[in-house]
């Protein structure tokens, strides 16, 4: 398995491909489409990810050391967003997900529309995220 | 003759956006459509020279009057007032404040006339429609004064229940809040019977001209409107200016709205009298430079011809109406027709913000979002709108753009 930064470095060589924005939104479009099925079950109340404009829900569970997580949102775009941290953070051990900055999304050529969600939905699904990450190390100890 | 017609007019259109140096440029690779005039409008450079030769040359505070830029600035501000009340003939310079934008007209006449004529049992009407700015303000002050504050349902197009606005009305309505034109939809509310039949009882009526005033002739005499706000910015004017009008004969009995210096005649420990109009509503250094920048689009506007412009608008809105409609899958929101410089839509199985990223992806500015309308968006069971609006300076090209940017979102989105 891919370390959370060598799988960032790929996601930036991935999105250099593109010169027009439209093509790189088409392929945040497809991660997004990739991302396996959230049960519909799963998504309740207390996993919807307070703080985004669209509806996100996001949900974890630990296997074998690792948190593997599961997410949707009712927005195209922002489920590609949510795919992207997924993709970078799922099946990676708890204590690298807390310590993870994520440098790599600032390097991917979605500036502006990572700009209108940081205010309000990129920190909120990360913040989510760590916590996950966090419940199950001290779960763990 | 028709051809020599058309060409001037062609000519005017690319003379005004060339007064608009904001609109040549690129945005993601694209030339910039910016539909997103509603939330505010771009400003022409005689808007940005005007502002730069002030502080360059006449700067300082003003009815100070000991010196030779305190009355240059003192000039200024003044006959920017002068302007202004030109610019919705007003009857008088006193019946015009310079307030920071429509939201501050709004605080200022909930505060100063609800704490003046607002009584316990008395009710306020203001309607579904509107801006969370024409809502909050009254809710606090009604809460405060033991107020009920009535609302105006609208119907399936969006439009003003006129049958339940009359069944709210009655001689204990001392007040009628309403936008003039929606900003979430572009509806243009029947102001004139809404304002006939308010006198009728003795209601006051309050306009927010937000939307209105960047595409109508205003009149407020003709209207025969107690009060009216709106702001500077969607005007073609600086951020942080704007225009609070009231009939001398309210504005006279009103109580102040902030105090402190400006606003006064003479302070004593024993007691304050306070300033003549229109001074008594501007307390504090007042934004000069914002004021000669709001003048000076007034200016701007009045130099054209209005009633061309006034068409060339709602040509432009009908062609983007029309070609929406065509595509499957859209439903507007608000009325077919009646609406000015705004187009409100969703497309079925889309959500609206995924199409505001993917049109600005492709140099289209639009907004997304409840529009600071969520009572509306409940009404109507939606999240929120894509909302195209137009101004002076867009063109039926840029409408072809964006129906043409939006059909490849569509695609992507599907």
């Amino acid at each position: 398995m891919a370390s959370i930064k060598e799988i960032g470095q790929e996601l930036i060589e991935e999105f250099e491909i593109f010169d027009d924005q439209m093509d790189r939104y088409e392929h945040l479009i497809d991660l997004g489409n990739a991302l396996p099925e959230m049960k519909p079950e799963w998504k309740t109340e207390d996993r919807l990810v307070k703080g985004c404009q669209s509806t996100v829900w996001l949900y974890a569970e630990a296997e074998d050391q690792k948190v593997k997580f599961y997410a949707d949102s009712n927005t195209v775009i922002t489920k590609g967003i949510i795919a992207l941290l997924v993709r970078a953070l799922s099946e990676q051990k708890a204590d690298d997900i807390i310590a993870e900055d994520l440098a790599f999304i600032d390097k991917i050529g979605l500036r502006a529309m990572l700009t209108s969600q940081r205010s309000n939905g990129l920190t909120a699904m990360i913040q989510r995220m760590k916590l996950y990450a966090l419940g199950f190390k001290n779960a763990a100890q | 003759m028709s051809t020599e017609t058309k060409v001037t007019a062609a000519l005017d259109l690319a003379k005004i956006r060339a007064d608009f140096p904001i609109l040549d440029q690129e945005v993601n690779g694209r030339p910039l459509v910016y539909l997103d005039n509603g939330a505010s409008s771009q400003k022409p450079s005689v808007v940005i020279d005007a502002l730069s030769r002030y502080y360059q040359n006449d700067h300082s505070n003003v009815h100070r009057g000991a010196h030779e830029l305190s009355n240059r600035a003192t000039e200024l501000f003044e006959s920017a007032r002068t302007t202004a009340a030109k610019f919705i003939n007003a009857s008088s310079e006193r019946e015009i404040n310079f307030i920071k934008g429509t939201t501050e007209g709004i605080n200022l006449l909930a505060h100063s006339f609800g704490r003046k004529f607002l009584l316990k049992g008395d009710n306020l009407i203001i309607s579904e429609l509107e801006h969370h700015s024409n809502i909050v303000p009254w809710q606090l002050i009604c809460a405060e004064r033991e107020v009920e504050l009535r609302v105006v349902k609208v119907n399936e197009d969006g439009e003003w229940d006129l049958e339940h606005f009359y069944s709210l009305l009655d001689s204990k309505t001392k007040l009628i809040s309403t936008a003039w034109v929606s900003n979430s939809m572009g509806t243009i509310n029947p102001v004139e019977e809404i304002i006939e039949a308010a006198h009728k009882v003795s209601a006051a009526v309050h306009l927010d001209a937000a939307q209105a005033a960047p595409h109508f002739i205003i009149d407020v005499q003709q209207l025969d409107v107690d009060f009216m706000s709106f702001s500077g910015h969607k005007v073609f004017a600086p951020t942080g200016t704007g225009i609070f009008y009231g009939k001398e004969k309210w504005l006279l009995e009103m109580l102040p709205y902030q105090a402190g210096g400006e606003m006064i005649k003479e302070v004593d420990f024993g007691g304050t009298t306070f300033n003549d109009l229109p001074f008594k509503f501007e307390a504090g250094t007042p934004n000069i430079g914002g004021a000669i920048g709001i003048a000076e689009a007034f200016k701007y506007l009045m130099n054209l011809d209005r009633v061309a412009l006034q068409e060339h608008e709602d040509a432009v809105l009908e062609l983007a109406t029309n070609l929406l409609l065509e595509i499957p899958g859209v439903k507007l929101l608000g009325p077919r027709n009646n609406r000015a410089g705004v187009v409100s839509f969703n497309i079925e199985g889309i959500h609206p913000s995924d199409l505001g990223h993917l049109l600005d992806a492709q140099g289209i500015a639009v907004r997304t979002g409840h529009h600071c309308c969520q009572p509306l968006m409940k009404r109507f069971n939606i999240p929120g709108t894509c909302r195209a609006s137009f101004s002076i300076y867009n063109t039926k090209d840029e409408v072809h753009l964006f129906i043409a940017a939006l059909k490849k979102a569509i695609i992507m989105l599907k």
